[in-house]
């Protein structure tokens, strides 16, 4: 910055202690001299030495310092000092009225009474106190008083004998204390001499207040040029979840593309999750060590017409399908689980579909769950995201026509469709995209058309139904550079608050 | 899902492909895991056991890129003198099915051996459930003296060598002593009888679906001939399996020989005489959306391994994945290849919109957020700790089966996040506000699972001097900004410190609960700071 709006710049602090710095010089002088407090000295030396006014440099001391009862005896003399006193008023004192009369407590009179003895100031004769010091005795400073008064002191400052005084005020309860003292130094440079030669009581405005405003009184004045590049405290504001915010995002593609949101439960039937999509009753996902059953409740089974079509599907096929042969069971229908998937509501919907309402295009985003550990990449809940269109006239091409645009809008301009297998679909497909920063291709996404086993019970004929879903968290950790799944769910206010809002 | 390794030098000496051999392996509808200049490791999905060999998989490529195209030829030999299994009825209720066959002319090596035994444990993971539906033997028949019997016995009366086991032990031994045993002993505890494989001469071969003999069940490469049997519980299932192994085997240089089975009925296996199915051209091109001819699918289908002719597909005997046209359809789409098909987005107008209920989630998220709450995003499960560090007397917990963690219970509120999450960030600067919205469960025998699932939003402002106040302010700006109304009643709720707590209500119903959480809470969650806090459905909220 240039000189004088550097000058400009100062505030009333920095103008304050500048003029009193001189080679080199510590803080406390700055703050004696300036008559601030350190803090506040130290504070408009930070301000200083960010505009390069000053160099700051800060050191270790190992100091010696009064104690608590080293204060106070600073104050009122050392124990001895006062009884010494006490008797050159009185000459003689009976032994129990000692502490009384020197306004010592029994043991401090006793002790101080042991060291005027051996200084022999003092002696003591039938049960009593006799002074036998001269008037120049009692005045005279010992060396452990002179040596309390010049503290605080530098441990390497000491002469021999202020350390044999040191040594006897140690041994005695809380006389003095060390401490380590960081020493503050400040020089000017070369800016800061040249700074410090002009008039720094130059009257400049600080605050802008309704009553400046008011009066006009900033008529013809400046107001003080502030350092805009310097910090200042930080402020959070409310905000939506990240992960919340990604799952805005998705909805907006979803609903853009023309579709409607599907909601229904979390813990749903195994008919609805599992029978009605088709997945039959020995099937592995429908064991307990992958998926959430939930304790000691049953579900009610929807209307007769759709349990009887499922079971038929199962046991002997519809529409030409050979189905899985075998006896499928109502209550193994009945047991309820956390929704493995977000297929199930897709099931719901089809059921209640009007064949008025047709075509007509559906999605879901929500959680999922199953019966997981949890380290940095797994977690027994996660969301994910599916569409569905139904539509008599719908094909193949026109599934890959949708996920096309789909991941276009996702941020996947490069994407590759290939053969798959999913229990409900057929025929599958899986989606790959590029990932322009790894560069390689990732799998995504699944999709693929509803089997007319599903369908026909679902919707009481073989309507196409194209389908795709793919999980959700995965996609949200790549965009915000998240490594630990963990990271997503675990509400750390510090990192919700630094977060950076969703960008795409 | 299983993983098939095989070595890069066998891969390429079996299978001619040049360029990109990843893409081209998927185009053939193979997943890929890794293709180096070592190996090629693939993912074969549920739908295919078939290709869990290395000999199907070459099988498939050879007809989808190479010379050997539609229905491979496999020759059953007549059965021989004595080539025979024996079902006795003792099995019928511990493991009623067993198909058989004999596979001569063969000649192992170590790595043979090991792809053989391979592909026996994938397809016990995968198609049999983990031995639970079916479970595979194969057996030197050197070591064999024939016809075998498949009979059930006591388990302390069954005595045999274990596989890879020092001694003769009872059956109910293995269980417990043998590891393999101890792996599988589920299948077969608290059963009366247990199956097993018999030799004319009263030689234990092994017992299903646990553990060979040592003696009579060990191939090695010397083994010239096999005797393979699957036991289970679906026959048909079982005979795809057995057709899956002699299949492969056959691809090894085998000659495969038919056994017959004497379920008191008599029955020949294996069959492998291919299954027909009728296709309509119409079906497929409407499904795929291509406008494909007859020669077309005389073209196609039998790069997948099948015939066609005149609308009728022969389906290969291996193949347990076809229950539908659509199966075949999806096979004509891979043979013609997904790469060559056109996306093409129909012009079909339709509405897009969220659920009222994320409408009015994304008011109140914009409400609270413009007030400075910070929304946070917990799961939904809870251990019942977690939840009692508030609601001290709740009973009516929803609680899931086996859970692999300490979370075992769907939460109840949101306010226990709420709390957990104060509690877990003590170390960022006050005030804190948070507010979460998301599903809280409970019992509740009308609905259609057995559990109500109510949508809620909970509030939490914790800070030096917090009080009442805040909590209100709050909600008041809420249902300001809503155009709503509420009122408060006072109630007494072991949550809140008492006169300081108040039920919502709107239309003179209660929706939920506002007040400063009692010092005892706190302390239960080690939160030193008050907090005030609120908690209501949202559904009430609904225009």
């Amino acid at each position: 910055m240039e000189e004088n709006k550097l000058l400009e710049s100062l505030s009333p602090i920095e103008r304050k202690v500048l003029p009193h710095i001189s080679g080199k010089t510590t803080l406390n002088e700055v703050a004696k001299k300036s008559d601030v407090d350190t803090t506040t000295a130290l504070r408009a030396l930070e301000f200083l030495k960010n505009k390069n006014l000053v160099s700051v440099d800060s050191s270790e001391k190992k100091l010696i310092v009064p104690g608590l009862n080293g204060i106070y005896y600073l104050k009122k003399g050392l124990p001895e000092r006062r009884l010494l006193l006490a008797l050159a008023e009185k000459k003689s004192v009976p032994l129990g009225e000692l502490a009384n009369v020197s306004d010592l407590n029994e043991n401090e009179a006793k002790v101080s009474l042991g060291t005027l003895k051996k200084k022999a100031l003092v002696e003591i004769k039938e049960g009593r106190a006799v002074l036998t010091a001269n008037e120049k005795e009692i005045e005279k400073e010992s060396l452990e008083e002179k040596f309390l008064k010049t503290l605080p002191r530098e441990m390497d400052s000491l002469e021999p004998e202020e350390k044999l005084s040191l040594e006897n005020l140690k041994s005695r309860k809380e006389i003095i204390e060390f401490k380590t003292e960081k020493i503050v130094t400040v020089e000017l440079t070369e800016s800061g001499k040249k700074i410090s030669k002009e008039d720094l009581k130059e009257d400049l405005l600080e605050q802008l207040t309704p009553k400046i405003i008011a009066s006009e009184s900033w008529k013809g004045k400046k107001f003080r040029r502030y350092d805009i590049t310097s910090p200042v405290p930080r402020i959070y504001g409310g905000k939506r979840h990240f992960v919340n915010q990604s799952i805005e995002y998705c909805k907006k593609i979803w609903t853009d593309l023309g579709f409607k949101e599907m909601e229904g439960p979390k813990a749903d039937s195994s008919f609805w999750i599992f029978d009605v999509l088709f997945t039959a009753q020995d099937h592995p996902v429908r064991e307990m060590q992958d998926t959430f059953f939930i304790k000691n409740v049953k579900a009610k089974l929807p209307n007769k017409k759709l349990v009887e079509e499922t079971k038929k599907s199962h046991e002997q096929g519809v529409g030409g399908s050979k189905g899985w042969k075998y006896k499928w069971n109502e209550d193994i229908s009945k047991k309820v689980v956390l929704r493995t998937h977000t297929t199930g509501l897709s099931a719901h919907t089809l059921a209640n579909l009007k064949k008025e309402d047709m075509p007509a295009k559906f999605f879901a985003l929500g959680k999922v769950f199953r019966n997981e550990t949890v380290d940095w990449k797994h977690g027994f809940e996660f969301y994910q995201t599916e569409g569905i269109v139904v539509d008599e006239n719908a094909n193949f091409r026109n599934l890959l026509g949708y996920l096309k645009e789909f991941y276009k809008k996702m941020g996947f301009e490069k994407i590759k469709f290939v053969p798959s297998f999913f229990p409900y679909t057929e025929p599958s497909v899986e989606i790959q995209v590029w990932h322009s920063e790894r560069k390689e291709w990732i799998e995504l996404g699944g999709a693929g058309i509803f089997r007319p086993e599903l369908t026909i019970p679902l919707l009481g004929k073989a309507v196409p139904v194209l389908a795709w879903g793919q999980g959700f968290d995965r996609i949200i950790m790549d965009a915000y550079k998240i490594k630990d799944l963990r990271e997503l769910y675990s509400n750390d206010i510090k990192v919700l608050r630094e977060k950076p809002f969703w960008s795409k | 899902m299983a993983t098939l390794t095989i070595s890069r030098k066998e891969f390429d000496k079996n299978v001619k492909l040049s360029g990109d051999i990843s893409e081209k392996l998927m185009n053939a509808g193979i997943a890929v895991d890794t293709v180096n200049e070592n190996e090629v490791i693939l993912d074969i999905t549920a739908n295919r056991p078939d290709l869990l060999s290395v000999q199907g998989i070459f099988r498939h490529l050879q007809a989808y890129y190479g010379k050997e195209k539609g229905l491979k030829e496999y020759k059953v030999e007549k059965p021989e003198k004595n080539f025979k299994v024996i079902i006795d009825k003792s099995v019928k209720d511990v493991r009623p099915f067993t198909v058989c066959a004999i596979v001569k002319n063969l000649k192992f090596d170590e790595e043979k051996i090991k792809q053989i035994i391979d592909m026996q444990e994938k397809l016990h993971n995968t198609v049999g459930r983990n031995r639970k539906k079916l479970a595979i033997g194969i057996y030197p028949l050197e070591k064999i003296t024939l016809p075998i019997k498949f009979e059930a016995k006591k388990p302390n009366d069954i005595k045999f060598q274990p596989l890879e086991f020092p001694r003769e032990i009872t059956g109910l031994q293995i269980l417990s002593q043998h590891p393999t045993g101890r792996d599988y002993a589920k299948l077969l505890e608290g059963k009366n009888k247990f199956p097993i494989f018999v030799d004319a001469k009263g030689k234990v071969l092994s017992m299903p679906p646990i553990i060979n003999s040592h003696e009579t069940g060990k191939v090695s490469y010397d083994t010239k001939e096999v005797f393979v049997e699957c036991s289970g519980f679906d026959f048909e299932v079982l005979q795809k399996v057995l057709n899956i192994i002699v299949t492969t085997l056959a691809d090894l240089g085998g000659k495969i020989y038919a056994m017959e089975l004497d379920y008191g009925k008599k029955v020949i296996t294996p069959n492998l005489e291919p299954e027909r199915m009728k296709l309509s051209l119409e079906n497929a091109n409407k499904l795929i959306g291509l406008d494909l001819t007859e020669k077309d699918l005389q073209n196609l289908l039998p790069k997948m391994g099948y015939d066609y002719s005149k609308g009728v597909v022969s389906i290969p005997a291996y193949r347990v994945d076809i229950l539908h046209e659509v199966d075949i359809i999806e096979d004509v789409a891979v043979a013609y290849g997904y790469e060559n098909l056109t996306p093409e987005i129909p012009k079909v107008a339709t509405i897009g919109e969220e659920s009222p209920i994320s409408k009015l989630k994304n008011r109140i998220t914009n409400i609270l957020a413009s007030v400075g709450l910070l929304e946070v995003s917990s799961l939904h499960l809870n251990t019942k700790d977690e939840i009692k560090k508030a609601n001290y007397d709740f009973k009516d917990f929803v609680e899931v089966e086996q859970s692999k963690t300490e979370y075992n219970c769907l939460r109840i509120d949101l306010l226990t996040n709420i709390l957990k999450i104060i509690s877990q960030n003590s170390d960022a600067t006050y005030p804190q506000k948070v507010f979460e919205l998301g599903t809280v469960f409970g019992l509740d025998s009308k609905t259609e699972t057995g559990i109500a699932e109510k949508e809620r939003l909970a509030v939490g402002i914790v800070d030096e001097s917090v009080n009442f106040t805040e909590a209100k302010q709050v909600l008041d700006y809420l249902f300001k900004m809503l155009g709503k109304e509420y009122s408060l009643e006072e109630t007494e709720n072991t949550n809140f410190i008492s006169g300081r707590a108040g039920n919502i209500l709107v239309n003179g119903k209660q929706i939920g609960y506002v007040g400063e959480i009692a010092p005892r809470v706190l302390k239960n969650w080690n939160i030193n700071m008050p907090v005030v806090a609120l908690e209501l459905n949202i559904e009430s909220l609904l225009n």
